[in-house]
């Protein structure tokens, strides 16, 4: 049965992002660090971290794609599980700057002891511990979801009125963690990090792995989101999003569905953020602002929702643009992104995959057609096989 | 120095000096003189004795001796008060001011003085000025000694009062005697009355004066000091109360304001508008402009600047509504999240334009003479802006229920609200009215974007801060209800007034999220939900 679930979700699209996202993990690391930097196949290690931050992105709108495209709860709060994610990395590291910090203090990070803090608070206790730190990565977002999904979801709050009260949420968050007494470094968040398991974060290759590892996590994500969606609960998961009371008389828990799902989605934004931060080398309480999640679902918009790679190309698409906009023509940028998510909604409603995937499908049923035009016996099987897709 | 020994001395020259039938005819010349020899314990004793006087003339010397300006000429021990000039000094009378000549640098020598001195001269000079003919420099000097009371004041307080005439000034004069009794050593009964006095005066300055002196009360007047201060305290309390639900008012009419137009726009039409914050500020800046061309034009007319910049800034608005609606909302209908994006990257376009023209920084909006000023109610005061702010939303408030409950153009809006096929059927042009509808609620986030003005920031940013609160109290009002969004600002508002004095602004703005958060799992289409077909569609 688990071996089921696996081979479903190699679906061929899949597979080839998989191949192409591992095969990114080897070659980008490989030709920074072994090409001389004079080389024309030379990658510079600011594009490696650039790359590297475009990835987590990706798995940020892989997040929220699962969640809005499969589930249709649209989330304007996934940038708070993010965030979460992101914070619960950057309290690792700065553990680990130790008494290299301004003050030197070996227990206490340098903003508490500006605080005049005379010990560290009960939450940053195991921080210190690399793994417990990234169960903290699943576990807070996790949580969060867990909670805020409990009550959202057995109360049938949906559509608009989740979205308003999902942005309600992270707006809050933001306002707390931008308090100094939260304990989390407020305004200026946390930074100066010197080192994540030994290695200086800053060095090329550090930051070469840290690529790897988010092309690694963003593939893996993308099977288990494919395990997902193409499992019979997949099917059902359809079923809530474009008939949420049939599906509830059918018999199945549709909150518990949802919930579900809300719960897995938040996990992967908080791993999106951790393999964030270290590439960043900030996190501050701006990554919790409503704008920030709301771009997330434009990402997702643009890619194509309810499709699993869409995301991951529009993601990265839009925020290779922002970064050459933003560099090239800063005052342009924004009139940019804001034509962008006119012209999404109004002419591309099903994002760029989406498009393409629905030519490529009418050139099917067309070809179909004209193959049932020929011997009429011919004809139902491949309406069963059109029905089974 | 033993300050007891030094406060009888002072009180025995002060009852000495009133018990005479005409105390301010004595002169206070060679006492001032005499200043020039005294250390600082003489010092403090003749500056009592100067102060017993009465006279006000000594002012300008007390005021000088302060300064470290007071000099005595080594010659004849004469007392000036000295001005450096060029390489002496020049020397003025110290009690007529009359100028007395030139003096040379090493002519003359400074009278020293402490601390403790220029407590003393201040307390005197509060004393001199309660008896002076002037009867708003007497008030001064009563409130004064009010706020800072002292026990060496009791006797010139008391004097004063006696050729008192003013019933406002003496009732203060009476108040600040209380006050200064307290702190003496004066009789119990005394005391008591003082007690009385003070704790029908009320206030938190009374209540503080109280609070001080209730370690050293005492022990037969603990009751009645206690009593006093619970009574005081319980109707700070109310009035606390009253100008906190006055500050949540305050809030809660902005609230509205902002949201007023949301409640149109989403709550009416269903189009979830993340641009109604960016109408907003382009009203804002519709009354720059206005007052810009004012200022150049017509400064006289400045005061008129709102009213003139209402009309404009609901046209502009509205008319940028228009396009939003034609352009790229009326292709959306019934994709409510899609809506969202739309309008969230009109209000970046919106934003960016306006800090190409106007600059990212904030522009300077005027507040016409009428807004400024406050006036006190009881124990609170109120503020016109905020006054003016809470009519002129509520005014809004009724306008908008007038035109959608009383006009041709309401009930087609309400028609098309609820049925929009069958409204269609019946003649109406149901595209014309979602237009018109959504540049209704636009001209009215623009006339709010007005009122905000004068009391927030005007940047670009200015819609950002009001687009998550504005949903917040339409979403917990009710979608499609106006009362709804009245009740959710105003309660709203009060609430977050009330938590901010036990947890601090931020926190409680956090709290209130929290509680709309959980207030939606309770009753998921808020306070006043719409009831029947309407709630599926």
């Amino acid at each position: 049965m688990i071996s089921g679930f696996v081979f479903r979700a190699l679906d061929g699209r899949i597979v080839v992002a998989v191949a192409i996202l591992l095969g990114v993990a080897l070659l980008v690391p490989a030709l920074n660090l072994m090409t001389p930097p004079d080389s024309a196949l030379h990658i510079p290690t600011y594009a490696v971290s650039l790359f590297g931050k475009y990835l987590c992105y990706a798995l940020l709108a892989l997040a929220l794609d699962l969640v809005w495209g499969y589930c249709g709860i649209l989330s304007l709060g996934h940038g708070a599980f993010f965030a979460l994610g992101g914070y619960a990395m950057g309290m690792y590291l700065m553990r680990q700057i130790g008494s290299r910090g301004v003050y030197g203090n070996p227990i206490l990070p340098d903003f508490m002891v500006f605080l005049n803090w005379k010990e560290l608070p009960w939450f940053w206790h195991g921080f210190d511990w690399f793994v417990f730190a990234m169960a903290m990565v699943l576990v807070v977002p996790g949580l969060l979801a867990f909670v805020f999904g409990w009550f959202a979801f057995r109360s049938r709050v949906n559509g608009v009125y989740l979205s308003i009260i999902t942005q309600a949420m992270t707006y809050a968050l933001m306002l707390a963690f931008f308090r100094n007494d939260m304990g989390f470094g407020g305004n200026n968040g946390l930074t100066d990090f010197k080192d994540i398991l030994g290695f200086p974060v800053q060095a090329d290759g550090t930051r070469a792995v840290l690529f790897a590892m988010s092309a690694i996590m963003l593939a893996l994500c993308l099977l288990v989101a494919s395990a997902i969606v193409r499992s019979k609960f997949g099917k059902v998961l359809v079923g809530v999003r474009d008939a949420e009371s049939r599906v509830r008389f059918l018999g199945f828990r549709v909150e518990n569905i949802k919930l579900f799902t809300f719960v897995v989605s938040a996990m992967m934004a908080g791993i999106a953020g951790a393999l964030f931060v270290p590439q960043v080398g900030i996190i501050n309480p701006g990554e919790f602002a409503p704008a920030n999640s709301i771009e997330v679902v434009v990402w997702t918009a643009v890619g194509g929702r309810g499709t699993l790679i869409g995301p991951v190309i529009g993601a990265v698409l839009v925020n290779a643009g922002k970064s050459f906009f933003t560099g090239a023509f800063p005052e342009i940028w924004l009139y940019a992104l804001g034509g962008l998510f006119i012209a999404v909604t109004l002419f591309l409603p099903k994002g760029i995959v989406g498009t393409v995937q629905q030519g490529w499908n009418s050139r099917k049923a067309m070809k179909a057609a004209a193959e049932a035009e020929k011997g009429r016996d011919e004809a139902v099987p491949v309406t069963q096989a059109q029905a089974a897709e | 120095m033993t300050l007891k020994s030094f406060l009888q001395a002072l009180l025995a020259c002060l009852i000495l000096s009133f018990a005479a039938p005409s105390f301010a005819q004595s002169d206070p010349k060679p006492l001032i003189d005499a200043l020039a020899k005294a250390d600082f314990n003489e010092a403090e004793k003749l500056l009592g004795q100067i102060a017993a006087t009465g006279d006000a003339r000594v002012v300008p010397a007390l005021n000088a001796f302060a300064e470290g300006d007071l000099y005595f000429r080594k010659s004849d021990n004469l007392v000036f008060i000295a001005k450096a000039a060029g390489s002496g000094f020049e020397l003025i009378d110290p009690l007529t001011g009359a100028a007395a000549g030139q003096a040379a640098k090493n002519a003359v020598t400074k009278i020293k003085v402490n601390n403790n001195l220029r407590r003393v001269i201040r307390s005197a000079m509060g004393g001199l000025t309660l008896l002076s003919p002037d009867r708003a420099v007497r008030l001064q000097a009563a409130e004064a000694v009010l706020r800072s009371p002292s026990p060496e004041n009791l006797d010139l307080v008391e004097a004063a009062l006696a050729k008192e005439t003013d019933g406002e000034v003496k009732a203060r004069m009476e108040e600040a005697r209380a006050v200064s009794v307290l702190s003496s050593d004066r009789s119990i009964d005394e005391k008591r009355s003082a007690i009385e006095t003070i704790k029908n005066l009320g206030g938190r300055n009374s209540l503080g004066i109280l609070n001080s002196v209730s370690g050293s009360i005492e022990v037969g007047l603990k009751g009645d000091l206690d009593a006093a201060i619970a009574s005081i305290e319980s109707e700070q309390q109310l009035w606390d109360m009253a100008q906190n639900v006055w500050y949540g008012l305050s809030l809660g009419s902005v609230l509205l304001l902002a949201a007023i137009g949301l409640a149109i726009t989403f709550g009416v039409m269903g189009i979830i508008n993340m641009a109604h914050g960016e109408m907003v500020m382009l009203g804002a800046y519709s009354t720059f402009v206005v007052q810009e061309v004012i200022r150049d034009n017509a400064p006289n007319l400045f005061d008129w600047s709102l009213a003139i910049a209402l009309p404009v800034a609901f046209l502009v608005t509205g008319a940028v509504g228009l396009v939003i609606e034609r352009g790229v909302i009326r292709f959306l209908y019934g994709r409510p999240l899609e809506t969202l994006l739309a309008t969230w990257g009109v209000s970046l376009i919106l934003q960016q334009t306006i800090r190409s023209i106007f600059g990212p920084t904030n522009q300077e909006v005027g507040n016409p003479s009428w807004m400024s000023g406050s006036f006190p109610v009881g124990g609170m005061t109120i503020t016109w802006n905020r006054m003016w702010i809470i009519l002129f939303s509520m005014s809004i408030f009724v306008a908008l229920l007038v035109v959608l409950k009383k006009s041709a153009f309401g009930l087609n809006m309400r028609a098309v609200t609820q049925n929009r096929r069958m409204a269609s059927s019946m003649g109406i042009k149901t595209p014309w009215v979602d237009a018109f509808t959504f540049a209704l609620g636009s001209g009215i986030a623009g006339i709010a974007g007005v009122a905000l003005s004068q009391i927030d920031n005007v940047s670009p940013n200015l819609g950002q801060s009001y687009i998550i609160d504005s949903f917040m109290v339409v979403v917990f009002g009710g979608v499609g209800n106006l009362w709804g969004t009245l009740v959710g600002a105003l309660s709203l508002g009060v609430l977050n007034k009330f938590l901010e004095p036990s947890v601090g602004a931020v926190l409680g703005k956090i709290l209130v999220l929290v509680l709309i958060i959980l207030f939606i799992q309770k009753r998921p289409r808020g306070l006043f939900a719409l009831k029947g077909r309407a709630v599926e569609a």
